[in-house]
């Protein structure tokens, strides 16, 4: 199953419109999609304007393959199950986004090794056929990686570095 | 009559965040809390799944393009700071999460702001706003913490 989100704030009909292109040339391969408020209307795709967390993360966990805009929530869920990701950002210059911070955030998860990114509709279905072909990809990482392992225990840190006097008022007569 | 707390040896903390990335990287912070007594504030009524049996805790979304949501959003997490009397806010945004830690900062506690990971070229709105107030402001990139000031520790990946 192919999982395609583009989030809820904005339409992007630039990557229904590709997926639907592509579903087109490769019928039986089911495709469920989170997609906002869109133009786009398939009977290739099972689409759902919104899709609640708990539904989301059972969608990314059943997927074969993750197809997402560049939005943190759809990169992070993937990398917490491991799932291979076509990213395809939203571009401000199409009237997709407000900024092209999208941009931004794709170049600097470029080193993720579930991640793959495209900027256009050609692009996106060749790495599709290539990820549906290949068998599941190597597990991202053991664990928990070191930089993750610092921020929580500088969290914990910070947590336990205070006075617990402070805020405790109540529990008088 | 007196009332027992028997959490009253930990450190009470607020964790909260707005919705879809923010609330997603608050979850993988988790760790970070397993010797305090969590309470999770965020938008999703769904999301208290996630974390349960942590106390949970909902408002309504707002960011800052709808001021009318953004004061009901004030509100909710005012009366949230309140309940729970936290000793230690962390929050990884947005708008809420500058809310929640000005109004924390009122009644004592101490505040981490960690902008989101989506900020990668520079901190977010609410991040420049959290500067000023949190104890500690925290980026997850290297790059911009030098050019902000804002530390960088590590990340949610």
């Amino acid at each position: 199953m192919i999982f395609v989100t583009v989030g809820t704030q904005l339409p992007f009909d630039r990557l229904l419109a590709a997926i639907d292109d592509w579903a087109f040339a490769n019928p039986g391969e089911q495709i469920i999609a989170q997609t906002g408020v869109t133009t786009v209307s398939s009977p290739r795709i099972d689409a759902r304007p919104f899709v609640d967390g708990s539904t989301f993360r059972e969608l990314v966990q059943q997927a074969d393959v993750l197809v997402a805009h560049a939005g943190m929530g759809s990169i992070l869920t993937a990398v917490e199950f491991a799932k291979p990701v076509i990213v395809m950002p939203r571009r401000a210059d199409l009237g997709e986004h407000r900024n092209d911070h999208q941009l931004a955030t794709v170049q600097n998860l470029a080193h993720l090794s579930n991640l793959e990114i495209v900027q256009d509709a050609q692009t996106l279905s060749s790495v599709l056929d290539k990820q549906l072909g290949a068998g599941p990809l190597e597990k991202l990482r053991e664990g928990i990686s070191d930089g993750h392992r610092r921020l929580v225990g500088e969290i914990s840190n910070f947590i336990a570095g205070g006075s617990l006097g402070g805020t405790l008022t109540f529990g008088e007569a | 009559m007196k009332r027992k707390i028997n959490t009253a040896k930990k450190h009470r903390v607020l964790a909260v965040a707005s919705g879809g990335g923010h609330w997603v990287q608050l979850l993988r912070l988790r760790p970070a809390f397993a010797n305090s007594n969590v309470h999770f504030a965020t938008v999703d009524p769904k999301a208290k799944a996630q974390v349960a049996p942590a106390p949970f805790y909902t408002f309504k979304d707002a960011n800052r393009d709808t001021k009318l949501k953004l004061m009901l959003s004030a509100l909710q997490i005012a009366v949230i700071v309140l309940r729970v009397r936290p000793h230690v806010v962390i929050s990884t945004g947005a708008a809420p999460g500058y809310l929640a830690i000005r109004m924390a900062k009122l009644i004592g506690a101490r505040t981490m702001f960690i902008d989101s990971i989506a900020n990668a070229n520079e901190l977010s709105l609410s991040a420049h706003l959290a500067k000023r107030h949190a104890d500690k402001l925290v980026t997850q990139w290297p790059s911009v913490a030098e050019k902000t000031g804002a530390n960088f520790i590590g990340s949610v990946l």
